[in-house]
């Protein structure tokens, strides 16, 4: 599953869709950066409800699939400009990050 | 490839919102390199991790990466408060980060545990009052 796909199954808004065709193959939630760092795997969908510019250095870097922003939170300013530019998928969902979860969960 | 190829930054430790910089630098150039992308994940967050330990604590400091063809070795130097007691500090989730570093999702107190997952090989010197250098390496 890509993550244009994951983004039109769940109905989730693309705040940022650089490399649409990625591959989905897993999913972590977490908000604490390192903590993600250290245990988030490439190819996972990354939920959180951070939002601040670190979230796009994090996501260059452990390589997730896309972020998926939940509880509909805003990303701070510049956010999806260095998303962009970086290739990190940014979506949002209204539901909590145990919703997102669980139908990401539910996809893989 | 040359026998090794260097790499320095510097880290700015006003800024928070930048840091990062110098790891995604390298993690382009690695990929360059054609890296294996698992080896250019571990160095760019054990490098990342360390960045921010420097923006947090050390008012910023100096990033040296040896690329060879066998190895990266980052060099992480820092002119901060020092780390008074090294094996406490690597224990997880042991942080002296403020709250407002916290809120932005750091001070978990991952990183120094996090660049020891992610390297093969890493070395703290530390003195109070005077500042860090760490040596890692990952083996490519």
């Amino acid at each position: 599953m890509t993550v244009k796909e994951l983004c039109e199954k769940n109905g989730y808004e693309a705040l940022c869709l650089p490399e649409p065709d990625r591959e989905v193959t897993g999913g972590y939630t977490g908000d604490l950066l390192s903590w993600v760092m250290g245990r988030a795997e490439s190819g996972d969908a990354w939920i959180t409800i951070m939002s601040n510019l670190n979230i796009v250095a994090v996501a260059s870097l452990a390589d997730p699939a896309c972020i998926v922003l939940a509880e509909g939170v805003s990303p701070d300013d510049g956010v999806l400009q260095r998303a962009e530019t970086q290739g990190v998928n940014i979506l949002r969902s209204v539901k909590d990050s145990f919703a997102v979860s669980a139908e990401i969960a539910a996809l893989l | 490839m040359a026998d090794c190829v260097n790499f320095h930054f510097d880290i700015d430790g006003d800024n928070f919102t930048s840091a990062g910089e110098a790891s995604v630098r390298i993690k382009k150039l690695l990929r360059q390199m054609e890296f294996d992308a698992e080896i250019i994940r571990r160095v760019s967050v054990a490098m990342y991790e360390g960045e921010i330990n420097m923006v947090i604590h050390a008012d910023g400091g100096t990033a040296d990466v040896n690329v060879y063809c066998d190895r990266i070795e980052i060099i992480l130097k820092d002119n901060g408060p020092g780390i008074p007691d090294i094996n406490l500090a690597m224990q997880e989730g042991y942080s002296t980060a403020p709250d407002n570093i916290r809120s932005l999702g750091f001070g978990a107190g991952m990183g120094l545990p996090n660049m020891k997952r992610y390297t093969d090989g890493m070395k703290i010197e530390s003195e109070v009052g005077k500042g860090t250098t760490i040596y890692m390496t990952v083996n490519a």
